[in-house]
């Protein structure tokens, strides 16, 4: 998801006979709902764990304004322009959150910048994909945002309570971002035969990218167990990802759009669609660093971080000098 | 690396009159600038009429290890509730 993958550090989940009695205390305290603030204790897989996956998360929001962003200038008319700058921002005040949620681990802001910025942390798959028309605006709305909320919602009854917090915050503001998402692909898919292809060919492109959001199935996936046990991860990716096509195809139904799969089947016993897996050998590839966008992303966000740094400086000798001169004067 | 900004505890008043709410922090290089900055992150959808920004090294917070010593002799106080008096009904409302 906008954490996919995530490494916990944890050597798969230890049974109640081996976990010291804090251990054991950590683990009644999370079976019973009760949060973990920052200042109580925690083992330090736990720690390390959220640190990675709210770091992540946080990535995502900031390099997830890029794909957007691209279309802030060119938006087809001034309310689209004001929503979709508003949207943005949204997702800047995402970042921003997340970060604070994971520097009360005890991780400095610009040590996650840092790791971000050279490439030892990473960022949703998703992020990777160019967006190429107008329509992408539309399809990212309501595909990436919805299948943002797919994962967020539930990680509001997430154990670590700054994290929670944060999650509720964002929740609170998605669907606005999903909504506007959807009313742009409405307004295309019903406007003329021109329209209609970028809206399909935005589907086409967007569809499967969506799916990988979600990750790899849990089957392979040494990490998810603890991650579950410690609450940091709700639902199984395979799970989520279902839900998500459910929920998805009926809206595309609605649009007269086709979902790029010809798989894509109701089966009655499951109550659910099948559908097909996205190409895995692909999101291994763009995790890695070989995605159409990769490059690029990190260039961007690299250059900001790099023009902002007079600025941020600037700034703080401003304070310093200032708040010098009033000890002076006192 | 340069030094990074200092980080501050952003407090909000919502619209209704209730006290000043801790809603996160952020960073910023003074105070001035860390009310503008919560301005843009904590108050895009109208949360707030006022915003409190103290930076955080000058918060004292009590340790989760205090929970017992700090909160138990509330514990056994029970009477300091209104449903521990038994009023008859006939009272009428109380
Ligand atoms: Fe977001
Ligand atoms: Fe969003």
């Amino acid at each position: 998801m906008y954490a996919q993958m995530v490494k916990s550090t944890g050597e798969g989940l230890k049974s109640r006979e081996d976990m010291s009695p804090e251990e054991a205390a950590f683990q009644d305290k999370i079976d019973a709902d009760i949060k973990i603030e920052p200042k109580d204790w925690m083992p330090e897989g736990y720690r390390k764990t959220l640190i990675r996956q709210i770091g992540q998360h946080a990535h995502s929001e900031i390099v997830g304004q890029l794909p957007e962003g691209n279309w802030i200038t060119r938006a087809p008319t001034l309310e689209r322009k004001a929503i979709l700058l508003a949207k943005v921002q949204d997702e800047a005040g995402h970042g921003l959150y997340l970060y604070c949620a994971a520097e009360t681990l005890g991780v400095s802001r610009d040590d996650l910048t840092e790791q971000l910025l050279d490439g030892r942390m990473k960022y949703s798959s998703i992020f990777n994909y160019p967006t190429l028309n107008w329509a992408d605006m539309g399809a990212v709305g309501w595909l990436v945002d919805g299948a943002a909320i797919m994962n967020q919602v539930p990680l509001q009854r997430t154990s670590f309570g700054p994290y929670s917090r944060a999650m509720i915050r964002i929740c609170k503001e998605e669907s606005f971002h999903q909504r506007q998402g959807y009313d742009i692909m409405m307004k295309m898919a019903q406007g003329s035969e021109a329209q209609k292809r970028m809206a399909q060919d935005a589907l086409n492109r967007l569809w499967f990218p969506s799916l990988m959001m979600f990750g790899p199935s849990d089957a392979d996936s040494v990490h998810s167990v603890q991650s579950m046990a410690w609450k940091i991860k709700m639902d199984s990716n395979d799970e989520l990802r279902q839900r998500f096509v459910d929920q998805t195809v009926p809206q595309a139904e609605y649009l007269g759009l086709t979902v790029p799969d010809e798989s894509l089947k109701w089966n009655d016993e499951k109550g659910g669609y099948d559908f097909s897996e996205p190409d895995w050998d692909e999101f291994f590839d763009v995790i890695k660093g070989n995605g159409p966008c990769n490059v690029d992303r990190l260039a961007a966000r690299n250059k900001a971080w790099d023009d902002g740094a007079w600025v941020r400086e600037g700034l703080l000798a401003h304070a310093e000098k200032r708040a010098a001169r009033k000890t002076a004067a006192e | 690396m340069s030094k990074e900004w200092p980080l501050w505890e952003i407090f909000i008043r919502g619209q209704h009159g209730l006290s000043h709410r801790h809603v996160g922090s952020l960073h910023a290089p003074d105070a001035e600038m860390a009310i503008k900055n919560a301005r843009d992150v904590y108050t895009r959808r109208n949360e707030g009429q006022s915003i409190w920004a103290v930076e955080a090294k000058h918060i004292s917070a009590s340790s989760p290890s205090d929970k017992g010593p700090l909160y138990e002799p509330s514990e056994s106080k029970v009477y300091r509730h209104p449903t521990f008096f038994d009023i008859p009904e006939d009272v009428g409302a109380m």
